[in-house]
């Protein structure tokens, strides 16, 4: 094209980042790779290998590993080793690694851009000015974390060998954000890169090398899902952090369900985009290409489902139009692109699949009308309209450039459509009234909220999901927690499930008045009858069923009789707390008066409560009354917490504000302990409403008395309705139904190991948060076991709130 | 009558429910400036074809108190042959009369303008009506812009009172800038909005649309006296009102950065914003300009650097 051709069109042209240096590394390794272990290449073990392509030309770049079962046990090995010393290396030292992996990866950013983008397909735009800058800066953040742990963090120890398994639409941004963490607390690590774009890993290999970490702490092994199933199931991994699909990260859950190895899971979404007819319509508008057109929809956070305020929907539904028509596509390394190539043909004809689905069910389909390359990969931007909230594609993830278009009327009907979804990862709210955008973010279920902004991100926030986008955070501190555990637990024993009877252990033992009647009576006449019933909605309450449990003392005399709850107990007992969730807004401060009126109950009706003990245990007075008053601490304990917990202000690259919200998880299950039946009940209650959670207990089935006495406190000491309710009868047969049920947000098992493993296990139903014993006893006396951060930390999940300010 | 002032912007009735219908987000706002020139480049052919673009919508400028008719003279001449004719010779853009967009004075320097511009369609514009503060008396800024006209300017920058946007006075506003427009008469009327004294980016907005309902032919960023003048955030705004203003009544309007554009790079990037924005429509003289002094130097080296492959020296471009 000639200059004067030109200057009368005022066209774009290509703009074509050089891949020559990229194709100098790949040759200087011949195109081939191995598996990246104890610092030295191993070829691996069945000399199989992948072949890497580039999706936007369709061009092999290079063959990597294909891990055996071998191979990754000699990974996992070799981590194990090197975390004999990576594990007490000095804060100090850690940090200098971490600070050196950051300047190497600085040194060669542009490299690491123009490999990422040729392997993955996404612009070179991102790569190099997002992708790249944050694993930098995910490096610097996390070496500060090193450096500060011994002392901030000095009650926590390494979890040991960490398997982490990362995707394919951030594959170097997804390794610093396992890496850093991990190797910043003195953790060792296998990785396994995606398949489809294993080469920035490679890449990095080489960078930790340079950087001179000790052999074994970093080791990549490439491969399939079969070489990451490997790693999942090795036994000696200590903890699996996974980033993918929301059904592969049911697949872990159930995989490693019992085993004790500690999970993370940051899956899938289907992030609101919410837009009030206040809004800078201009400014949201651009904010959706960030937000859906970003990594060609790639992004499990990325803003999916539109939801537009009806009253300016046919306005800025034509904005958007508009500006569709103004995206460029083109090769990746073409740095004057919006959309480069999705990342294979098996997710183009998946994305494709959707949208003809969309079609059938009636959604009106707009492409632009702009140039599309001819070869490679790549689907063109797409906005479905004419969608409802039960279209299938509002519903479901499709990870690609394509987005959905839904109307609300007010801002109740905004929020009710941004949770209606099974996924709670992100979303992005737009309003220049203060008062609306934030109400709004406080009201949606997700874990980072953006305020007139999308797709932010940074080191020292914590990323992650709500409800079946996930579990964990990575970033911030909250990101920290994930790769260590308190000094004084060990890792759990392995249990082999394979005894294990889920029909057997959540069976129902049939109850019914002992053969004979043991009461004794003091005065003559006949003992006044106490059977207590369940406690559900504030009120006591027959069970169900209307059968009765005797409960015996430990000479085997029956000391009284509770009701025998069943799963129709159950769902009421959820649906109370569901109708409970106001406890939540209460204020801090009227949440931690209650919880000291408890305190102040319990305190009065000691002498009942010892004498319930010793009569329930056996146990002596002296041990009764200690019991008494370490609940009593405890209720004094969270009731401080109620106020003390409620996040922190977040030192991001953003000009403005980054709140982590503790916000509270819904309803929690919980599944009490024989050992201390008052102590334990309340150590596990009152961390969980002091946060706001509403709950359903299952007290001991040995010792339930105190729970069901407690009934009379909780009714004398001003609790809402609904906020606690329990249910008594046969623990495990009341816990599955608890575990299975959708609509309860976590469970808490403090029991077998095998309770512990089908608690885990069943989870999966909705990806509820769980926390188990695995058939471990803990020290309910002891402060730190009883009553650590960890019990605080269970009761919140982690909100990151974007707030950019600027006039 | 030409093509252009046929499709002339017309005054339109003061809508102040349109003018309080702006919503703007500073953060979001920046945002999108700071990528723009990131999400866009143009390189080889296509950057040299662009940046001759850029000349060609260049107001080569000069308003110092030092101004003398010699002064002028340099200035017209480099207007009339903006880039060396060997280079353009060289690109192959010989034939294409390539010359600036007009050349802006103030009033008392017009006639020189004119006379060393004779024999060209290189429009002369005057900065009037009490330019840089607008704080004249008005009568005396009306009476400026008709000496301005009778002396033969064919575009007014005029300037805005500030006041009346810092104050929300918008009718004031509408009617001071109504009362330019019929001054000008035939001649094209630039409004200078001087954003950086405008306060928050939404007063822009508010400025950019009252004016606009006015019969503004361009409005345009800033007197280049200002503090801050023509920075990418405030061009976005202004080109989105723009846009809007087309959408209801049909009626281009040009937009004019001025101050503080002194390299290629900067050009390049007001003229992605432009085609991104509003389309290629607007990508040429009669509704883009670039009000500048030195930035046509830094252009002019860039082609020359396309055409020889090496770097080249201020020193050889004739100075304006």
């Amino acid at each position: 094209m000639s200059v004067a051709d030109l200057f009368d069109t005022m066209n774009y042209g290509p703009a074509p980042e050089s891949p020559a240096v990229v194709q100098a590394w790949l040759d200087s390794h011949q195109r081939q790779f191995d598996l990246f272990i104890d610092n030295q290449w191993h070829a691996p073990a069945n000399a199989a290998y992948l072949e890497v392509k580039n999706p936007a030309t369709g061009a092999a770049l290079a063959k990597v590993a294909n891990a055996a079962e071998s191979d990754v046990d000699k990974a996992v090995q070799t981590a194990r080793r090197a975390f004999e010393s990576w594990g007490k290396t000095s804060g100090h030292a850690r940090a200098r690694y971490l600070y050196a992996i950051a300047r190497n990866i600085q040194k060669h950013a542009r490299l690491f851009a123009v490999l990422e983008s040729m392997d993955n397909g996404k612009p070179i735009r991102e790569s190099r000015d997002i992708d790249i800058p944050l694993v930098v800066r995910h490096f610097y953040h996390h070496a500060g974390w090193a450096q500060l742990a011994p002392d901030e963090l000095a009650d926590y120890q390494p979890v040991g060998v960490v398997g982490q398994i990362i995707p394919w639409n951030f594959p170097l941004l997804m390794l610093a954000w396992k890496i850093a963490p991990a190797l910043a607390m003195g953790n060792t690590v296998v990785l396994k890169p995606a398949p489809y774009t294993p080469l920035t890993a490679l890449l990095f290999a080489e960078i930790v090398a340079e950087a001179g970490l000790p052999p074994g702490v970093v080791n990549i092994v490439t491969g399939g899902d079969e070489t990451g199933a490997f790693v999942v199931a090795h036994r000696d991994i200590d903890k699996i952090a996974f980033t993918g699909s929301t059904n592969v990260g049911r697949i872990l859950r159930r995989v490693t369900a019992g085993t004790g190895k500690r999970l993370t899971l940051e899956l899938g979404g289907k992030s609101p985009f919410i837009v009030f007819d206040d809004a800078d319509q201009e400014g949201a508008v651009e904010g959706l290409v960030d937000a859906i057109w970003f990594n060609q929809g790639q992004v499990c956070c990325a803003g999916s489902r539109l939801l537009v305020q009806e009253n300016i929907a046919d306005k800025f539904l034509e904005k958007v139009r508009r500006r569709m028509a103004h995206l460029r596509t083109g090769d990746s390394l073409d740095k004057t692109i919006d959309l480069g190539a999705v990342v294979d043909p098996i997710q183009y004809n998946t994305i494709d699949r959707w949208v003809k689905i969309a079609k059938a069910e009636g959604a009106t389909i707009f492409q632009p009308d702009i140039p599309m390359p001819q070869t490679g990969c790549f689907y063109p931007p797409t906005l479905l309209t004419n969608i409802s909230s039960a279209s299938t594609v509002a519903q479901e993830e499709i990870f690609g450039p394509v987005l959905v278009a839904m109307t609300f009327r007010t801002p109740a009907e905004a929020v009710e459509l941004a949770n209606n979804t099974r996924y709670g990862l992100a979303a992005s709210i737009w309003s220049e009234n203060i008062n609306l955008a934030l109400e709004t973010a406080h009201k949606v279920k997700a874990g980072s909220i953006w305020v007139n902004s999308t797709n932010l991100f940074d080191a020292a926030s914590g990323f992650g999901g709500y409800r079946e986008s996930g579990f964990g955070r990575e970033g911030g501190r909250e990101g920290l927690v994930e790769y260590m555990r308190p000094v004084w637990q060990s890792r759990p024993p392995h249990t082999d499930p394979g005894a294990f009877d889920l029909d057997r252990w959540s069976s129902d033992a049939p109850s019914f008045p002992p053969a004979l009647n043991s009461h004794s009576s003091a005065n003559g006449l006949p003992p006044l009858d106490r059977t207590s019933k369940l406690y559900i909605a504030g009120k006591q309450k027959r069970p169900d069923g209307n059968y009765s449990q005797p409960v015996l003392d430990p000479g085997g005399h029956e000391i009284g009789q509770v009701g025998k709850g069943n799963r129709k107990d159950i769902r009421d007992a959820v649906e109370a707390a569901h109708a409970a969730k106001g406890w939540a807004d209460r204020s801090p401060h009227e949440r931690a008066q209650i919880l000291y009126y408890i305190a102040e109950n319990l305190a009065i009706r000691s002498d009942e409560f010892a004498q319930r003990l010793v009569s329930m245990t056996g146990c002596t007075a002296k041990t009764a009354q200690h019991e008494i008053d370490l609940s009593i601490d405890r209720l004094f304990t969270y009731a401080a917490w109620a106020d003390k917990f409620g996040g922190t202000v977040q030192e991001t690259t953003l000009r403005g504000l980054v709140v982590a919200t503790h916000d509270y998880l819904g309803v929690i299950g919980i599944v009490c302990p024989d050992e201390y039946p008052l102590l334990a009940f309340v150590s596990l209650v009152a961390p969980a409403i002091a946060r706001g959670n509403t709950i359903v207990a299952i007290p001991s089935a040995k010792y339930p008395l105190c729970a069901t006495d407690f009934y009379q406190i909780l009714e004398t000491s001003d609790l809402p309705a609904g906020v606690i309710n329990i249910v008594t009868g046969s623990r495990d047969h009341l816990t599955r139904t608890l575990v299975e049920h959708e609509d309860v947000d976590a469970v808490w098992y403090f029991g077998s190991a095998e309770g512990s493993y089908f608690v885990e296990l069943l989870s999966v139903a909705n990806l509820k948060r769980t926390w188990v014993s695995y058939g471990k006893s803990i020290d309910w006396t002891d402060r730190h076991q009883g009553a650590g951060e960890e019990f605080l930390r269970a009761a919140i999940q982690v909100k990151n709130t974007w707030v950019p300010t600027g006039v | 009558m030409t093509s252009t002032e046929f499709h002339r912007n017309q005054p339109s009735p003061l809508d102040l429910g349109f003018v309080y219908d702006t919503h703007v987000n500073p953060s979001a706002t920046r945002r999108r400036a700071d990528t723009l020139g990131k999400r866009r480049t143009v390189k080889k052919n296509w950057q040299a074809a662009w940046l001759l673009r850029a000349v060609t919508c260049m107001d080569l400028t000069t308003l110092a108190g030092d101004d003398t008719p010699g002064k002028v003279q340099r200035l017209a001449a480099k207007a009339r042959q903006p880039v060396r004719q060997d280079i353009l010779e060289a690109l192959g853009v010989g034939d294409k009369n390539i010359t600036v967009g007009a050349v802006c004075v103030y009033h008392a320097r017009v006639p020189d303008a004119l006379a060393a511009l004779q024999g060209t369609a290189i429009p002369v514009a005057a900065v009037s009506t009490g330019f840089p503060a607008g704080l004249t008396p008005f009568e005396q800024r009306i009476a400026e812009i008709r000496a301005s006209v009778a002396a033969g300017a064919q575009e007014i920058d005029i300037v805005i009172s500030r006041e009346h946007v810092l104050g929300g006075h918008w009718q004031a506003l509408y009617d001071e800038v109504c009362e330019m427009r019929q001054a000008c008469g035939n001649a094209h009327m630039k409004t200078i909005l001087a954003t950086g004294e405008l306060g928050p980016l939404w007063n822009v907005t508010m400025a950019s649309k009252v004016c606009m309902m006015a019969g503004a032919d361009f409005i345009k960023t800033s007197t280049g006296k200002e503090p801050v003048n023509a920075t990418l955030e405030v061009g976005l705004v202004m080109t989105r009102a723009i846009r809007e203003h087309f959408e209801r009544t049909g009626y281009k309007v040009g937009l004019k950065p001025a101050g503080g554009i002194r390299t290629a790079k900067q050009a390049l990037d007001w003229l992605v914003l432009i085609k991104e924005e509003l389309g290629d429509e607007w990508l040429n003289a009669s509704l883009f300009r670039i009000g500048a002094s030195s930035l046509l130097g830094d252009i002019e080296r860039q082609l020359s650097h396309h055409v020889t492959g090496h770097y080249a020296a201020l020193h050889h471009m004739p100075v304006a």
